[in-house]
């Protein structure tokens, strides 16, 4: 009995400590100025889209949110496109030096992301596409890229090789074996890390707002507006950023816990 | 169907030998065992003979085919794993039927196939399942069905019995030999049990080392063994071996340990006949010792002992005697009292008596 | 063969800056130490050194042990734990610049936390816990949400860490009649070590580099070193200043790795099983 009422009571401690802030941001997004500014309203007298509106269309929050959305779409692209394999071939073959290359690949995420920042930037000015979105998609895809060859590892060496080996046997090659027998078996463990990938180029501020002058990304826009803009712009591009990240990761949360390695049995 | 026949097959994993020259030929429509301890290279043969493996050195032919160098899925072989490996996001249907639509058959054609391999293992009720609703064993007919469905030149099983509990197991034996005899596919089948090996195969490769250390019957490898490898691998209990020396006293040649002295014919003493072999290995089944002299006309040899241990089984009596140390296993029919720790004289059935070399372990007799 | 796409890129787009990072850092008008030279003059280093390490040492280990002891809340399992572990999963979805926001959303002047505590008439005046003259208070908001942003994270770790400590110890523990808090102390944390390792190295790693949300709250009232390699780069216009300040917070963390790695080994040679 008393157990009982300890869950009830660290559960309410633990879901009011969590989710608070974020209620509040929302509501602050949505409430009008006024109120807002109103030392006597706590809570709106009524909601309005209005922030949201201004900041998605006036203040071209729309487009940097677009540009987000395209900068995380490629870096995951990128990444998968090279890590997967590289993934496979880190499970599969036995070759000399392959513990160097993982151990390298998990060394480059003890190095900050900013420390490439700046002669990125250089290269960049070198190949002409500095200020592009193309640019913060290729420095996001350095951070990703050896989170996807580490999860991608781990993911292909939890299906056992028999099952390719019994597609080779029964007239599938190499190539068709991992395609049609190891993918859609890695697939959820796969959408789970591209979900996190997204999130992760979806977030990251520091790097977007170095790379970029005009195209900015949503958090980058953020930052280099955020002494400027009145605050409930700066709630509304906050409530922007989190709740999409948020209902992701929602739906895809069970995918999620098994990638971290836990249960919910 | 086809023949099989390997030439001085090698694999090596770096300094490891795996392989270390198998020359072996499988007639069309055999069933053949490859017998032997893990580490032996069983599995590393089956998998080069599959293609899933790359030789180091050697040729492996299939009819007058070489197929060496080709991929797996230019062999036309079939495999049963260890595991399985059915493949756990496809409903038991479309496992069987993959193979088939890989390689682009039709529809009916499919239908009628799968239908037949399904009914073959008796799983029909089955083919709407996914492998994660199936037992064990069910799994294992799913594998064995999606094997034998598109009728292989040679099918592979790698110790498919190996997963599956010991009532199964027995009862899967003999439908597995019983599907061989009616499909009549060239089998290759692997395992370390050698009940199983000497049950299912019409031919037996004992395996160790690398090496195929006997290639015959289950007749041939139970009573002729080719070396002490061979002899102590097959038979449960396991064979007693006793170091013996040979004497020549009066033209004639005697074994010698401790107060057993072993007449030999003259026949056998020819075959022995050389100065290396002045000491052997004698070896000797345990149902081979018995405990009274048998009426029929060979030679015993008496030996005496201390009764140390006895297992009754109730079909067989084990009983463990102790020879001056060494420790010596005879098996009885039948339920037979015996006390432990009284001495007992047992008989040796001389002809019955197998001897190895010191030197590299070959039978002479 | 496949790996060379990998490879290639990771040389092009990490390697490459890495190298052209530390040249930056180490050239400079006067000499190879230069710009280091000048980075240690300026008061400014040393104070974001300090904030640096002032933070991560509240931070890393107060997270610990929220981290632990929401976990094994989590694993009692009760009716609806699932549900309570995405809330608490929340914070990973969002980046530090969310967090500040709803953390300013808060302190703010106008912020909730001073609406409510005037309407209770707790206070007279708006209580400021940003701007120059009240670090102290910045200071303690920063911790605050940096807790209340990065704790899941560590939890996570250590809730799958906590998962796979097998029951049979446990069930052991039970049999010989150990009370919770021996189970706790004695099997629990000694199994829990790697994951705790993990976290922590993990975790003291991304605390260096903090950057979002202080100089979203604070700006440059609280120097850290992330935040001064940002500024040399933004607003000075000074690539070399900045990778310095960059190999200085790799540096450091690489000597944080280090020293992690090697107690963990040596953690490892001398403990063996419980």
């Amino acid at each position: 009995m008393i157990k009982k009422v300890f869950i009830v009571f660290v559960s309410i401690l633990v879901i009011v400590w969590f989710l608070t802030p974020v209620v509040l941001i929302v509501l602050a997004s949505l409430t009008p100025s006024e109120d807002y500014y109103n030392q006597n309203r706590i809570l709106p007298r009524k909601l309005t889209l209005d922030h949201l509106y201004k900041l998605f269309v006036v203040l071209n929050g729309w487009r940097a949110t677009l540009n987000s959305l395209q900068v995380a779409g490629m870096a995951i692209g990128l990444s998968f496109l090279t890590g997967l394999p590289a993934g496979y071939v880190l499970t599969r073959y036995v070759f000399p030096g392959k513990n160097a290359i993982r151990l390298s690949i998990l060394l480059t995420r003890s190095f900050p992301t900013l420390i490439i920042a700046v002669p990125l930037i250089m290269i960049y000015l070198k190949l002409g596409i500095s200020d592009t979105l193309f640019s913060v998609a290729l420095a996001h895809t350095s951070f990703i890229l050896p989170f996807v060859v580490l999860i991608t590892t781990s993911i292909l060496s939890g299906i056992s090789v028999e099952y390719e080996e019994a597609g080779m046997i029964f007239g599938l090659s190499r190539f068709g074996a991992f395609m049609r027998i190891t993918l859609p078996l890695a697939l959820p463990g796969l959408a789970a890390s591209a979900i996190f990938a997204f999130i992760m180029s979806w977030n990251e501020v520091f790097i977007s707002s170095i790379l970029t002058f005009v195209n900015r990304t949503l958090p980058a826009q953020i930052l280099n507006t955020a002494m400027t803009s009145p605050d409930y712009f700066k709630f509304a591009a906050g409530t922007i950023m989190a709740i999409p990240a948020m209902t992701f990761i929602f739906f895809t949360r069970k995918y999620l816990m098994s990638m971290w390695g836990i249960s919910l049995k | 169907m086809a023949r099989v026949k390997i030439e001085n097959l090698k694999k090596y994993f770096g300094n490891v030998k795996a392989l270390n020259g198998i020359d072996i030929e499988i007639k069309d429509g055999k069933f053949v065992v490859l017998l032997g301890p893990s580490g032996c290279g069983k599995t590393t043969l089956l998998r080069c003979i599959s293609g899933l493996e790359k030789v180091t050195d050697g040729k492996i032919f299939f009819d007058s085919v070489e197929v060496t160098n080709l991929s797996p899925r230019n062999r036309n072989v079939s495999m049963v794993f260890q595991s399985y490996a059915v493949w756990p996001h496809m409903k038991v249907y479309e496992n069987i039927a993959y193979p088939m639509r890989i390689k682009g058959y039709d529809k009916d054609k499919i239908k009628e196939k799968v239908v037949w391999a399904a009914d073959t293992l008796n799983i029909s009720e089955l083919l709407n399942r996914y492998p994660a609703q199936l037992s064990g064993g069910q799994r294992q007919r799913v594998a064995v069905a999606r094997a034998i469905v598109l009728e292989p030149a040679v099918l592979l099983m790698d110790e498919p019995l190996s997963n599956l509990d010991a009532l199964l197991r027995v009862s899967m034996r003999s439908e597995l030999k019983k599907l061989q005899e009616r499909i009549g596919t060239t089998t290759i089948y692997v395992t370390h049990d050698q009940v199983e090996a000497m049950t299912m195969g019409d031919e037996i490769a004992v395996m160790h080392n690398g090496v195929i250390q006997q290639f015959g019957t289950p007749e041939d490898i139970y009573h002729r063994p080719a070396n002490i490898f061979v002899a102590g691998f097959i038979g449960s209990p396991q064979m007693n071996f006793l170091e013996v020396e040979v004497i020549r006293k009066d033209n004639v040649l005697f074994l010698r340990n401790e107060d057993l002295s072993i007449k030999l014919p003259k026949d056998l003493a020819e075959k022995i006949e050389n100065d290396d072999n002045k000491k052997l290995i004698l070896g000797i089944r345990p149902e081979d010792i018995h405990k009274e002299k048998d009426k029929e006309s060979t030679e015993f040899e008496a030996i005496e002992g201390k009764v140390y241990f006895t297992e009754r089984l109730g079909s067989d009596t084990i009983v463990h005697l102790d020879f001056k140390g060494i420790r010596i296993v005879s098996k009885l029919p039948g339920d037979v009292k015996i006390k432990e720790g009284e001495n007992l004289k047992m008989y040796m059935d001389l002809g019955k008596v197998h001897l190895f070399s010191t030197v590299d372990g070959k039978a002479l007799i | 063969m496949i790996l060379l796409p990998t490879i290639v890129y990771l040389i092009a787009f990490l390697g490459y800056p890495l190298i052209q990072t530390f040249i930056l850092a180490f050239t400079s008008e006067s000499g190879t130490f230069g710009n280091f030279q000048r980075l240690m003059d300026t008061g400014d280093f040393w104070k974001a050194l300090k904030n640096t390490i002032l933070i991560t040492g509240i931070i890393v280990p107060l997270q610990l042990v929220l981290a632990i002891a929401l976990a094994l809340f989590v694993n009692m399992r009760f009716k609806g734990y699932s549900l309570i572990l995405y809330i608490i999963s929340i914070p990973l979805a969002l980046s530090d610049v969310s967090a500040a926001l709803m953390s300013y959303n808060i302190f703010a002047p106008t912020g909730y936390l001073n609406k409510i505590l005037l309407k209770l008439g707790v206070l007279d005046r708006p209580l400021y816990f940003f701007g120059y003259m009240f670090q102290n208070r910045e200071f303690w908001v920063i911790v605050l949400t940096e807790v209340w942003r990065a704790t899941p994270l560590v939890f996570v770790i250590i809730l799958a860490g906590l998962q796979s400590i097998n029951k049979e110890y446990l069930e052991a523990a039970d049999v010989f009649g150990f009370s919770n808090w021996q189970k706790l102390r004695k099997i629990i944390l000694p199994l829990l070590k790697p994951s705790i390792m993990s976290a922590l190295l993990i975790r003291t790693l991304f605390a260096f580099q903090i950057f979002g949300v202080v100089w979203l709250l604070a700006g440059r009232d609280i120097l850290i070193l992330a935040g001064e390699a940002y500024y040399w780069h933004n607003n000075v216009n000074d690539p070399h200043m900045s990778s310095a300040y960059a190999i200085v917070i790799a540096s450091v963390s690489l000597a944080i790795s280090w020293f992690y790695i090697s107690i963990l080994r040596s953690k490892e040679l001398e403990g063996g099983q419980k």
